[in-house]
């Protein structure tokens, strides 16, 4: 269970965050839209501890995240797509895929973690051929999918995916909604997902958060996405030039 | 009116001295975190000996060279300046002194600074800008344990063992030139060189070698782990890396000389 109270962050005087309020419940597939730059990267940022919320309170499973006294520990319990890969380019692609099998706590014999690897890789529609290759070789779409098998090989309980499917064919895509719907279902994971693309957000969603202005404006369940009233939501949802929100021109 | 210029230039002064201090103050406690984790497990073999061998031996070529011409153009230098009182003799000894007590750590050290502190300090500020240091941090990988220790223990057991080979190159140069062109003696030359050498002049020459790589490799990961977003922040970050390490390099080389052989 996340649950982000009134957290505030602003970067060089400019407020992004304002007062964000916002839960994911244990085993539950949450989505978050929103506008472009409006802070979806940065929360899930500060959930993890990585940027230091100016106010308000983050707790995972009623502990607050800045307190958390083996970091480590709390870290292993997170798994996370960074929404430009972030993937280690001095490392070839199945050592970073398997990252944490191949040191600290998790580790385990090189074969085993390659082995895992290569599995990971497979489910993202990746074949072994590129286990050898450096990150800097791939396309940015193979990266994006490595990424995510690098997030999910060590079986978290609770996954961020940062845009998974941005950058992806339409199939792939389909493949990769499939994967992180499998992944909660059957690992009974928590996973949170960035999303622009609204068919993703239909295929992978239970509760959907709309975030506007620094704050969450509408959040419920997907099957209510079409019939909310907000107009706010329904501009984004249509994805109209005209609406509630200002689009610069 | 003159006043409150002199006020407005020395509350100026005081800022920049202010914020110098801050600075060598985190720069301080960066060194010491890294150094503190290079002890503490856990530890990364892999990338300790990827580190020594792109920070050591991979400077090899470029330090020899250095420390060549460096003993080389000594040895001419010193044969024509003690010419005017008829000191030619001495050409050995001085450039025995002058390449172990300061001119091979020096360069050496200035040569790493400009190879080594500029390629950790863009790799690292890359790997800062492209979200790879957010990643590591997710993955319960500590940065300052995987990225900075492994590398300044480099800097640090290393960087000696470059300049030990720079102060016997730049000897070997200035022999060479000494031997063939100003006609001396090669054995005479040695046995002078080495008669002449004392115990405190290679400690010396060694501990400036040690402290030199770690200012060398501290400064390019702070700066790389503290750039700026973007391009912008990862060229500011390695130039900013290598002006401080060579100003900070030679501070110290100043330091250290007056505590060796100061009176
Ligand atoms: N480390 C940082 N320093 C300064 N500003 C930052 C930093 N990280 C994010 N920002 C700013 O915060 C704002 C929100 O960024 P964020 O990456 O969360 O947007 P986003 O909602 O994920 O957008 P997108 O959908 O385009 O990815 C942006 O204006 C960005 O410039
Ligand atoms: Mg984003």
């Amino acid at each position: 269970m996340i649950t982000l109270e009134a957290v505030h962050k602003s970067f060089d005087g400019k407020a992004i965050l304002r007062g964000l309020t916002l839960q994911a419940a244990r085993g539950e597939s949450l989505v978050i839209i929103g506008g472009s730059g409006t802070g979806k990267s940065v929360t899930l940022k500060c959930i993890l501890g990585l940027i230091a919320p100016d106010a308000g309170r983050i707790l995972v499973d009623g502990q607050d995240v800045r307190s958390a006294r083996d970091r480590d520990a709390f870290l292993a319990r997170f798994g996370m797509l960074f929404q430009g890969a972030a993937l280690f380019d001095s490392l070839p692609v199945w050592q970073n895929v398997a990252f944490r099998l191949l040191r600290g706590t998790l580790k385990r014999p090189k074969e085993e973690a390659r082995e895992i690897a290569l599995r990971k890789l497979r489910r993202v529609g990746l074949s072994a051929d590129i286990a050898e290759l450096f990150p800097s070789q791939l396309s940015g779409g193979m990266q994006k999918r490595v990424g995510l098998a690098r997030a999910i090989a060590a079986d978290p309980e609770i996954i961020f995916f940062d845009e998974p499917t941005t950058g992806l064919d339409p199939i792939m895509a389909g493949v990769i909604n499939d994967l992180i719907r499998e992944i909660v279902r059957e690992m009974g994971a928590t996973a949170v997902t960035i999303t622009h693309d609204m068919s993703s957000v239909r295929a992978i969603a239970d509760r959907v958060a709309m975030l506007h202005d620094g704050q969450i404006r509408w959040c419920g369940p997907v099957s209510e996405i079409d019939s909310a009233a907000d107009p706010y939501l329904r501009q984004f949802v249509s994805g109209s030039a005209t609406g509630p929100i200002e689009t610069l021109r | 009116m003159s006043r409150r210029l002199a006020m407005r230039a020395l509350a100026r002064l005081g800022r920049a001295t202010g914020r110098a201090v801050a600075a060598l103050g985190r720069v301080t406690l960066f060194s010491a975190r890294a150094l503190s984790h290079i002890v503490r497990p856990p530890f990364y073999p892999r990338e300790i000996a990827s580190a020594l061998l792109n920070i050591g031996y991979l400077s090899l070529p470029v330090v020899g060279l250095t420390a060549f011409f460096t003993g080389a153009a000594l040895a001419l230098q010193i044969y024509a300046g003690g010419a005017r009182f008829s000191a030619q003799a001495v050409v050995p000894q001085i450039v025995a002194i002058g390449m172990v007590r300061e001119l091979g750590p020096v360069l050496v050290g200035l040569m790493v600074a400009a190879r080594v502190t500029a390629s950790l300090a863009a790799e690292i500020a890359t790997m800062k800008v492209t979200e790879q240091i957010d990643a590591l941090v997710t993955l319960s990988t500590h940065p300052m344990k995987y990225l900075s220790a492994p590398r300044v223990l480099a800097g640090l057991l290393t960087v000696p063992v470059l300049v030990a080979v720079g102060d016997i190159i730049g000897i070997f140069g200035g022999w060479l030139v000494a031997t063939r062109a100003l006609g001396f003696n090669p054995a005479t030359y040695l046995a002078n060189t080495i008669a002449f050498l004392q115990t405190a002049d290679i400690v010396s020459s060694l501990v400036k070698g040690a402290a030199f790589g770690l200012i060398a490799t501290v400064m390019g990961c702070y700066f790389g782990m503290h750039s700026g977003r973007g391009a912008q922040g990862v060229g500011a970050a390695t130039k900013g890396s290598v002006v401080a390490a060579a100003v900070l390099i030679l501070a110290a080389n100043f330091l250290l000389t007056q505590a060796f052989f100061a009176a």
